[in-house]
């Protein structure tokens, strides 16, 4: 079940839970259970997956002490940089299927961006 | 064109030179573009009698991806060496060739080593600039600057004299903004300026970097911030031929006096601006994929023509 899961992560990344629960009703029990099971997988609560050059979800907000996981799904590098002039995190360029981990300690606002293709943008709030 | 040819020569473009872009791909059919009115070059033989009247030929080279293994192209080393034995195979050796950035794909050790060894094959001579694939090693651009940076400024711009063109490198994938494009910097804007200061406006240049000068589709990152004012300080040249890579696509266009083209990758191509979700490798039939791949041959006529150029699609 697990490597079916797997091959089904892709393409259900691309779609809201919304749609993915409406796919599973109409491809019925059996195979929306899989589905239903891949889009819980697919994504933990406080990762941000990188996938067509998008972080998503591109805004996510989180208490204090949560450490936040990206994982790039594309077949080019992408970073996770903060925008602010300190940079208070600025990972590696993460190859298809790495990922970056940071704990964020304080409350506030941090907005970063892919240090390469820096059209990509996301934000985590910390309350 | 604005300008009457009484205005080109009070402003001493009377002797200038005009570049001829013929881009040849992976297939060995010939793509070109050319000054004056529509008109194809043909097949390589053809292009090679252009070439030898002129005695004048240099490569432009792109998009490398060494490491590069997935999908798209799982062996990009192997396609880049197909690449450089169409070059080894030339009949005119070409001047130099130079490569537009996107080098490595991983800027790791063993792929600027494999860099060294498949170009040093071609025996020709190497201008660089860095893309952004090239700049993520630890040190965030050391690996690239100890192999090819050497004789240059800051993040590894330069300019060279050949044969009475003025080759200018410039580096645009470094301290890239959120939220924005590709970036020169006022550092390396002010070495431009001071660069091309005592140069007469009959100078040919020929300006090269990773990501396009202009804004080619702001969407997808696929443009310089503050490329214009690059573009600024070169209006005044009666040649001005503008090289980049990134897109992993043919692109053209001719403002006055500047053309700007964009040359194929030797890895993999990329979907047309808005044609898909995002950039990135686009996978194509495994048949189909080196007709989407090549380099470009430029050469450097000496005459008195209009500079404009026109494309023509590879068939």
């Amino acid at each position: 079940m697990r490597t079916l899961v797997n091959q089904l992560r892709r393409t259900v990344a691309r779609l809201t839970p919304a749609r993915t629960v409406l796919v599973a009703m109409l491809l019925g029990p059996t195979a929306g259970a899989f589905l239903a099971y891949g889009a819980l997988a697919a994504q933990e609560p406080n990762e941000v997956v990188i996938d067509n050059f998008t972080f998503g979800p591109k805004d996510l907000t989180i208490p204090v002490g949560t450490t936040v996981k990206w994982v790039n799904h594309d077949d080019i590098p992408h970073t996770v940089v903060e925008t602010s002039t300190s940079r208070a995190f600025r990972s590696k360029a993460l190859d298809t299927d790495d990922s970056y981990s940071f704990t964020f300690a304080s409350a506030g606002t941090f907005s970063y961006f892919c240090s390469l293709h820096p059209q990509m943008t996301g934000k985590i709030v910390v309350k | 064109m604005a300008k009457s040819g009484a205005d080109d020569q009070a402003k001493g473009l009377g002797r200038r030179e005009v570049l001829e872009c013929m881009v040849w791909a992976g297939t060995g059919v010939l793509w070109t573009v050319s000054g004056g009115v529509p008109h194809s070059i043909g097949l390589i033989g053809e292009a090679a009698a252009a070439e030898a009247t002129t005695g004048f030929t240099f490569l432009q080279m792109s998009d490398s991806h060494i490491g590069f293994d997935k999908k798209a192209n799982p062996d990009a080393l192997g396609t880049l060496r197909e690449a450089v034995a169409k070059v080894k195979a030339m009949p005119t050796k070409p001047s130099f060739i130079i490569h537009t950035g996107d080098i490595t794909h991983l800027s790791k050790p063993s792929e600027f080593d494999d860099s060294d060894k498949v170009f040093g094959e071609t025996g020709v001579q190497m201008h660089w600039v860095p893309g952004e694939h090239d700049l993520i090693d630890e040190d965030r651009g050391k690996a690239y600057l100890d192999r090819y940076g050497k004789g240059s400024q800051g993040a590894g711009w330069y300019s060279y004299d050949d044969r009475g063109v003025h080759f200018i490198g410039l580096v645009n994938v470094v301290d890239l903004k959120a939220g924005g494009l590709g970036n020169l910097g006022a550092e390396q804007l002010a070495w431009l300026e001071a660069d091309l200061k005592d140069r007469s406006n009959s100078t040919p240049i020929v300006v090269f970097s990773h990501i396009p000068l202009y804004v080619l589709y702001k969407e997808w990152g696929w443009g310089t911030e503050d490329g214009q004012r690059a573009l600024d300080l070169l209006k005044r040249f009666g040649s001005v031929t503008v090289l980049n890579g990134h897109i992993h696509q043919l692109a053209q266009k001719v403002e006055g006096h500047m053309t700007f083209h964009t040359a194929l990758s030797t890895a993999f191509p990329q979907p047309a601006p808005g044609s898909a979700p995002s950039p990135g490798p686009m996978v194509v039939p495994a048949d189909q994929l080196r007709s989407k791949l090549g380099l470009s041959t430029v050469t450097v006529m000496q005459g008195n023509k209009p500079l404009a150029i026109i494309d023509k699609t590879l068939t």
